[in-house]
C-alpha cells in the first residue's frame, strides 16, 4: 500500500483478503470475474502493458522526463501570463474539501464551494459591470464560443454573421468555427488599423445580418482599443450583440465593458491563480441580467434556509444539459470550477490596490520593454502606435523567424507573427531576466 | 457514524460572511499610466489581510464535503479517491510552460501527453487519440464532430444521432450543439437496448449511436456486438461514452466491442479530482479510419525519437484554445502508471464487487441487474430528493437522484473501488434507516450539515446572482 511500493492490485482498494470473501459471499457469487456480464467475443485479458511504479519511481519518472523541457525565458503572452501566484493561493485551494468535491448537487453540504463560487461571480460582476456572470467556461476561446450560440439565441434577425477581428488569437478563431458549426451563423472577419479596430470598415461591414459583434480590449497585440464606445454603438444600432474579449487583470484599470455598452464579456480569467500550465484555462463568461435564462454553463445564486440564514445554491438549472438535453443552453457539465475558486482567492490576495497596481504593471513593463529593445539595431518598436498592455509587437530588419530562433538558442522564447515582426511580453519578469533578453537581441538582431 | 458538519455563523442573518462584507475598498486608479478615457472611473473590491484570507476559506473548506470528508457514491459521476502523490507530479515546477512554446523546446511535456495518448489508447482499445478536449462534454462534443467530419468527407451527410432515453444529458447537449437531431431511443423491459427499437431508429440519415456501455442502469449491453453490426450496417458510427469507463477496466475495451469513437472521463475513471466540479479532461479515442479528423495539432514522435505536432489532413480544427486541461492530465498520467495492468483491472473488479456487495445490503427496491460499477435503488413510496437531504446526517454523500427516469424516485449509486467493507455496511445502514422513516422526518432534513434545507424555488424566483445584488441585506 505505501507508496514506496509497486502495488499488486489498486493500491487505493482497502479490501482485505477476508472482506473480499465474505463480500463475494453476501453477493453469493464464487470470484469477481463471475459478477462481470461481458460475452466471451469481447472479453479482454487485462494486459495493456502498463506497468505499475511506486509513487517515487514516478515522481522522478515525471521529472526526469519534463527536465527535457528547455529552461527558457519566456517572452510569450497571448493570453497567458506567469504571474507569480501567491502560496497562499495553493496552500487553502488544495485543501482537500474543495479538491476532492463534485458539482454542488447538495447545497447543504457544500456550502463553502458555493459560496467561494458566488464571490468569483461577483468579483466578475465588479471587473465588467455586467450584472451576471456564470461560474467558469473552460477558457478564452469556448467561451467566445459559447458566447455565438447566446447570440443565436437572442437574435431578432433573420441575419447571421458574426464579425470578429482579422487578428486574432488561432485557437479562438478555430474553436468559435467549431461552435457555431451546428448554427446557421457564418464568421465573417473585419479588418484592423494600426492595432484597433477599423471602425469605419467595421461600419460599411455592419448590417442587420450581424447577430454578433466581438471586439478584444487589449487586442491580441496588447493594444489598448480606443474606440469601445463607437463599435458598442455600431452594434447595437444593427441589433448585433456587442461581445468584448477581455482580461481580468487589465479591467482592473482598463474602461469597464458596461459602460461602452458590452452585451457580453469573455475571456482568460485564468491570468489570475494558475500559471501559464501549457494552455490550460478559465474561461470568463458575463452577460447582462436580461439575458440571464440563455447563459451557459452554472450559475450559484443566494437563497436562504430553513433557519432563515442566507445560503447559497446552484441556480437555474433549468437551462443546463442534465434537465433540458438537447435544448440546453449549452453541452457544458464540468467546468473549472477549482480554476475559478483559485482565481478567487488570488483576487481577493491582491485586494483593490494589488489588482490595480498588477494592471499599471502591466502598462509600464511594456512601455519599459518597448523603450530599451527600439534602442536596438535592427529592431523598432511598437509597430503600432497605441498604448499597450503587457505586450507589443516589434519590427526586426532580419527575418522574425531567425531572430526567434537564435532568440531561443540563447534561452528566450518569443512569438513569430510574420516576416519582420515579433511580438514581446515583459510583464512581471525581472529586470535582470529583461537585460539578458535586451542583450541577446542585440546580438541576434543587427 | 455520527456526523455534524462545520456551520460558521456571523449572526442570525448568515455564515460566513462575504468577502466583501468583512471589508471592502476602493483600488487608487489615479496615477494611472494611461488617458483617463481609456480608464474606468472606480473599482471597489474586498480588501482582506493574509490571516483573514486564510480563516476564510479554512472555513469555507470546512463548510464543504469532498471525497476525503466521507463516502460520496454519486451515480454516473464516479468520486473515487484522487491520491495526494498526483497532486504533486502536477506542481512540478517544468510543467509550467507557455502554451505557444515551439514544440522543440518542450520536448518533456510532449513525451508526457504521447506516453498518455499510447496508455488511453491501449485502455479503450482505439487507434489514435487526441487530448484536446477539456471535459467529457467537450469530448462528446469533439466525437460528433470527428462523425461529422468523416460523414460529409464520404459525401454522405447525415442529420441524425440516436441516443438512448437514459443517456447523460450531454450526449443530447453535444448532439445539438453540432447540429444534428436527436433521435431518442426508448429502453427495452431488461433497461438495456432494445434492439427492435434500435432497427426502426436506424435509417440513412444515422450518423452516430451514442452509447456507454454498462449503461446508467449499471447494465452491460450485452448485445453489444449485434448492436454495432446493425450501426455500422446502416452506414453509422458507434460512440462510446466513458463515463462508466471504471467498470470495464481491464476487463473489456470498447474498441474490440466495435466502437468507433469515445471520450475518456480522465477525472472519473482516473481518479483526478473532480475540483467542485473541474476542471476534468475528456480525450478522445479513435479507430483509424477516423484518426484524419481529430484536432489539431496531434503529437507525432519522429523516427529519431523526438516529439512533434502535425496537423490531421482532415482536421475538425480546434475544440480548445491551447492542448487542454495540462495539469489534470500529468495527474491522469501519474494515476494509470501507479495501478498498470494489475491495479487498473483490480480497481473495476473492486467497484463491481462493492456495488453489487451494496445493492445486496440495502433494503430499497433495486430493479434490474446484474449490476457493474452502479445500481439504480427506487426510493419506492419515498421522494428520492428528501431521501437524499436525510443521508446527508448520516455523514455520507446521498447517491445521485431521480435519474435516469426509467426507475421511479431514483437513487443511483455507485460506491466505487475505494470503500472498505465497514464503509459500505455504514452506506447501507444509512440508506436503510431513511427506507424506514417518515415523510415528516424526511422533510425535516437535513440537520446536521452546514446549511438547513435550502428554499432552490425561491433561489429561482428571485435571483441574485452576485454580492451587488444583495445590497442592504
Amino acid at each position: 500500500m505505501s507508496g514506496d511500493h509497486t502495488p499488486a492490485g489498486s493500491p487505493f482498494a482497502p479490501h482485505t483478503a477476508a472482506d473480499t470473501e465474505a463480500m463475494l459471499d453476501a453477493v453469493g457469487v464464487d470470484s469477481e470475474a463471475e459478477l462481470f456480464d461481458i460475452p466471451d467475443g469481447v472479453g479482454f485479458d487485462g494486459e495493456f502493458g502498463i506497468e505499475p511504479r511506486s509513487e517515487r519511481a514516478i515522481r522522478a519518472e515525471v521529472e526526469r522526463t519534463l527536465e527535457r523541457n528547455d529552461d527558457l525565458v519566456e517572452l510569450l503572452g497571448r493570453g497567458h501570463y506567469s504571474h507569480y501566484v501567491p502560496s497562499l493561493v495553493d496552500h487553502l485551494s488544495l485543501r482537500s474539501e474543495f479538491l476532492t468535491s463534485y458539482t454542488q448537487y447538495q447545497p447543504e453540504v457544500t456550502q463553502g464551494f458555493l459560496q467561494a463560487l458566488f464571490e468569483y461571480q461577483s468579483l466578475l460582476v465588479e471587473l465588467t459591470g455586467l450584472g451576471v456572470a456564470n461560474c467558469s467556461m473552460y477558457d478564452a476561446a469556448t467561451a467566445l464560443g459559447e458566447a455565438a450560440t447566446l447570440a443565436d439565441r437572442l437574435r431578432q434577425t433573420s441575419g447571421a454573421r458574426v464579425l470578429v477581428p482579422e487578428q486574432l488569437a488561432e485557437g479562438r478563431r478555430e474553436v468559435l468555427a467549431n461552435y457555431v458549426g451546428g448554427t446557421d451563423l457564418t464568421v465573417e472577419e473585419y479588418p484592423m488599423d494600426d492595432g484597433n479596430v477599423d471602425v469605419e470598415a467595421l461600419g460599411n461591414a455592419l448590417d442587420e445580418s450581424a447577430v454578433m459583434v466581438y471586439a478584444e480590449n487589449p487586442t491580441v497585440r496588447g493594444c489598448v482599443e480606443e474606440s469601445l464606445d463607437a463599435i458598442g454603438d455600431l452594434a447595437h444600432d444593427n441589433e448585433a450583440l456587442f461581445c468584448l474579449g477581455s482580461d481580468p487583470v487589465s479591467l482592473a484599470l482598463l474602461q469597464e465593458p458596461a459602460s461602452v455598452g458590452a452585451d457580453v464579456v469573455v475571456g482568460a480569467a485564468d491570468v489570475l491563480g494558475l500559471p501559464t500550465s501549457y494552455g490550460m484555462g478559465l474561461g470568463l463568461f458575463a452577460t447582462r441580467e436580461e439575458y440571464v435564462r440563455q447563459v451557459p454553463g452554472r450559475l450559484v445564486g443566494a437563497s436562504t434556509d430553513d433557519t432563515g440564514r442566507r445560503a447559497y445554491t446552484l441556480t437555474l438549472q433549468t437551462r443546463e444539459q442534465h434537465i433540458r438535453r438537447e435544448r440546453a443552453t449549452s453541452n457544458i457539465c464540468t467546468n473549472q470550477a477549482w480554476v475559478a475558486l483559485r482565481a478567487a482567492i488570488h483576487a481577493a490576495s491582491l485586494g483593490p490596490d494589488g489588482l490595480a497596481d498588477l494592471a499599471k504593471e502591466s502598462v509600464t513593463d511594456a512601455q519599459e520593454l518597448a523603450n530599451r529593445v527600439t534602442e536596438v539595431v535592427g529592431v523598432k518598436a511598437p509597430v503600432h502606435d497605441r498604448h499597450h498592455v503587457r505586450e507589443f509587437v516589434a519590427h526586426t530588419d532580419q527575418p522574425a523567424p531567425a531572430v526567434a530562433s537564435d532568440l531561443e538558442d540563447e534561452g528566450y522564447a518569443v512569438h513569430v507573427l510574420g516576416e519582420h515582426h515579433v511580438q514581446l511580453n515583459a510583464n512581471a519578469l525581472p529586470e535582470s531576466e529583461v537585460d539578458g533578453f535586451v542583450d541577446a537581441l542585440t546580438e541576434v538582431a543587427r | 457514524m455520527n456526523y455534524d458538519q462545520a456551520r460558521w455563523t456571523d449572526d442570525d442573518e448568515r455564515y460566513e460572511p462575504l468577502l466583501s462584507e468583512k471589508h471592502t475598498d476602493e483600488a487608487d486608479l489615479d496615477d494611472a499610466p494611461l488617458p483617463d478615457e481609456l480608464t474606468r472611473d472606480a473599482l471597489e473590491l474586498p480588501d482582506l489581510s493574509e490571516p483573514e484570507l486564510a480563516r476564510h476559506y479554512t472555513r469555507l473548506s470546512e463548510m464543504n464535503y469532498g471525497v476525503d470528508s466521507g463516502p460520496y457514491p454519486l451515480g454516473s459521476c464516479t468520486m473515487k479517491y484522487n491520491p495526494k502523490f498526483t497532486e504533486d507530479v502536477a506542481v512540478l515546477d517544468a510543467a509550467a510552460v507557455h502554451p505557444d512554446r515551439s514544440p522543440e523546446s518542450v520536448q518533456g511535456t510532449l513525451e508526457l501527453l504521447y506516453d498518455l495518448q499510447d496508455y488511453l489508447g491501449r485502455i479503450g482499445g482505439m487507434d489514435a487519440v487526441t487530448l484536446q478536449p477539456p471535459a467529457g462534454a467537450a469530448g462528446e462534443f469533439t466525437g460528433v464532430l470527428v462523425a461529422k467530419a468523416y460523414h460529409e468527407h464520404n459525401g454522405d451527410e447525415r442529420s441524425e444521432i440516436i441516443i438512448p432515453e437514459s443517456a447523460h444529458g450531454t450526449n443530447f447537449a453535444s448532439a445539438a450543439l453540432a447540429g444534428f437531431d436527436v433521435v431518442s431511443l426508448p429502453g427495452g423491459d431488461d433497461g438495456r437496448v432494445d434492439l427492435e427499437a434500435l432497427e426502426a431508429a436506424l435509417s440513412d440519415e444515422t450518423a452516430l449511436l451514442m452509447l456507454t456501455n454498462p449503461n446508467t442502469l449499471g447494465l452491460f449491453e450485452r448485445d453489444i456486438e449485434e448492436i454495432a453490426e446493425m450501426v455500422h450496417d446502416a452506414g453509422g458510427l458507434l460512440y462510446y461514452d466513458g463515463a462508466n469507463l471504471n467498470a470495464l477496466l481491464g476487463r473489456a475495451r470498447p474498441g474490440d466491442m466495435g466502437f468507433d469513437i469515445m471520450h475518456y472521463n480522465v477525472h472519473k475513471t482516473f481518479a483526478t479530482p473532480h475540483g467542485g466540479g473541474g476542471p476534468g479532461a475528456g480525450p478522445v479515442g479513435v479507430v483509424d479510419e477516423l484518426a484524419p479528423f481529430l484536432p489539431k495539432p496531434q503529437i507525432v514522435q519522429t523516427a529519431e525519437g523526438r516529439y512533434d505536432f502535425f496537423d490531421p489532413e482532415h482536421s475538425i480544427g480546434k475544440v480548445h484554445g491551447y492542448l487542454g486541461n495540462w495539469l489534470v492530465l500529468v495527474k491522469a498520467y501519474a494515476y494509470i502508471a501507479r495501478l498498470g495492468d494489475p491495479g487498473l483491472s483490480d480497481a473495476s473488479a473492486k467497484a463491481v464487487l462493492n456495488a453489487n456487495y451494496l445493492a445486496s445490503q440495502i433494503e430499497y427496491e433495486v430493479p434490474y441487474g446484474p449490476f457493474h460499477h452502479e445500481f439504480v435503488a427506487s426510493a419506492g413510496e419515498q421522494d428520492a430528493a428528501d431521501v437524499a437531504k436525510r443521508m446527508l446526517d448520516y455523514g455520507v454523500h446521498p447517491p445521485t437522484t431521480k435519474w435516469p427516469e426509467i426507475v421511479g424516485e431514483a437513487l443511483m449509486t455507485e460506491p466505487t473501488e475505494i470503500e472498505n467493507r465497514k464503509t459500505l455496511d455504514q452506506l447501507a445502514h444509512a440508506f436503510n434507516a431513511v427506507a424506514g422513516e417518515d415523510d415528516e422526518a424526511l422533510a425535516a432534513a437535513p440537520e446536521r450539515t452546514t446549511a438547513r434545507r435550502i428554499d432552490q424555488t425561491a433561489a429561482a424566483r428571485d435571483l441574485r446572482l452576485s454580492w451587488q445584488s444583495l445590497d442592504g441585506e
